[in-house]
């Protein structure tokens, strides 16, 4: 991949990136919403949709509490939604694959809020005092700087990704050696055991929230076998 | 906590707008120093202006100083501070009382919008979204969904928040009250169990594709796999295991 493909991605990355934390939280940033996305971009939705999903179910895992480190998803599902879409149909290893470089983009991208976080507070410190004098011209200036870096740190590790990963995503899967059928399968069960693990994190307090799981799964295995 | 609240004070419909705006952006400052601190003065920063001097004068100064100190709260409910903070400092409240109510009210903004948001909404409307998903849904669908819902909820709470403040002032706190903050997660987790139960399977057929026989294979391990990691929750974070299997699989197919 080129730098100038990856650059219209890596604007993409760079604005759901900004939405998971700085403005306006809208959840654009979503992996259901951001992979399709991606996908769309490179002109195949359902391949980003699909790549979608899987994140979806993973990223349930992830509560973003306070000042808890945590994966970040939305340049990471760009990642993920445009490698997926960017493999020939049908290749077994182009979902598994893109997967994993979605989780390695997540995991480094969350890293970089860190620093992120900590770079805008080392700038708070050298306008402490012009921030308690009242000044708005430093609260201002540091919030926009805050802002604009956060843009550029999911613009950067879109481009980052995308250039490492991708010509990487593509080498894997012409060699890839496992059965397309299994490939997915084995990417279903690991997603659906986080999903799962995650909601019963989430929900287990929920008085008789079994029975509601349990009714649920009877209303889905009757439409599954009358269909 | 109960205070008799003063007449409202009169605020022009531009900055309540603005302040509304400027609250999608509260977090953009976000620090390991003052958290959310800066960006609650940069949201106020408009209705500042309105105190006596104006722009730049003492008590503007002082206020944008004062409420751009260390505080803590859910984005989406820190418009109930935003708005209750205006308030006070448009009635001219002591500014120890004002520094008191802002510590105090920290703690259970975070703690009702966690709750509420991250671990009951957000995976509400994600769990809808995998439902249309499975029930075989166009990416327009399902997107479109998603986003209705999901921000549906998210801009009239941030709208609630920051009228709820303004009209209260330093009285706010019972409206903490409110059922939908109270029992909100609550009924929100039976449906969400239940939604769960009915698209999960479904979304996981599409994901799979054809063939009944490896739908079927596919959820049974998933079941027993959801009920190890229950069982071992506190000892692992389950992105992290779909990294190590993800990365083990990867490599099992190259070098097979």
């Amino acid at each position: 991949m080129s730098l100038l493909d990856a650059l219209p991605l890596a604007l993409l990355g760079a604005l759901l990136g900004l939405d998971v934390v700085s403005f306006p939280q809208a959840m654009v940033s979503r992996p259901i919403v951001a992979s399709t996305l991606a996908g769309a971009f490179i002109g195949n939705a359902g391949a980003g949709l699909l790549m979608g999903a899987v994140l979806e179910l993973i990223a349930l895992d992830t509560l973003p509490f306070g000042a808890s480190r945590y994966p970040e998803w939305g340049s990471a599902a760009v990642v993920g939604g445009a490698l997926n879409a960017m493999q020939e149909p049908g290749m077994g290893g182009a979902l598994p694959t893109s997967l994993l470089a979605a989780l390695l983009t997540a995991s480094v991208s969350g890293w970089s809020m860190v620093v992120l976080r900590k770079a805008i507070g080392s700038q708070l410190a050298g306008v402490r005092d012009d921030i308690e004098d009242g000044s708005r011209r430093a609260l201002v200036s540091l919030h926009l700087t805050g802002m604009s870096l956060d843009l550029l740190r999911g613009a950067l590790v879109t481009l980052t990704a995308m250039l490492i990963l991708g010509p990487l995503v593509h080498a894997i899967v012409a060699v890839w050696g496992t059965e397309a059928g299994l490939s997915r399968s084995v990417v279903v069960v690991s997603a659906s055991i986080v999903a799962g693990g995650a909601l019963w994190k989430v929900f287990h307090s929920v008085p008789r929230v079994l029975w509601f799981f349990v009714g649920g799964l009877v209303i889905s295995l009757g439409v599954m076998v009358l269909r | 906590m109960t205070t008799a609240v003063k007449p409202m004070p009169r605020v022009p419909m531009l900055v309540k707008v603005t302040l509304y705006l400027r609250l999608l952006a509260v977090q953009g400052s976000w620090n390991y120093e003052s958290l959310m601190g800066t960006g609650i003065g940069f949201t106020m920063e408009p209705a500042l202006r309105l105190l006596p001097g104006g722009r730049g004068g003492a008590q503007y100064r002082s206020a944008l100083a004062r409420q751009s100190r260390y505080f803590n709260a859910h984005p989406y409910l820190a418009g109930i501070a935003v708005g209750a903070l205006v308030r006070a400092e448009l009635d001219g409240e002591d500014p120890a009382r004002i520094e008191r109510f802002r510590t105090a009210l920290a703690g259970p903004l975070g703690s009702v919008g966690d709750r509420l948001v991250w671990a009951s909404w957000l995976p509400f409307c994600s769990l809808i979204a995998l439902g249309v998903y499975g029930s075989g849904g166009s990416a327009f669908a399902v997107v479109g969904t998603f986003l209705l819902l999901y921000n549906a909820g998210h801009l009239l709470l941030r709208a609630w928040g920051l009228r709820l403040g303004f009209r209260r002032g330093l009285a706010v706190s019972s409206g903490l009250g409110n059922p939908v903050l109270r029992q909100g997660p609550q009924y929100i987790g039976s449906a969400a169990a239940l939604i769960a139960g009915t698209t999960l399977p479904m979304a996981l057929g599409r994901i799979v594709g054809p063939g009944r026989a490896v739908a079927g294979g596919v959820i049974v391990a998933s079941l027993i796999g959801i009920l190890v990691l229950a069982r071992f929750r506190e000892h692992a974070e389950g992105w992290r295991i779909a990294l190590g299997v993800m990365s083990l699989f990867v490599l099992y197919s190259v070098v097979r």
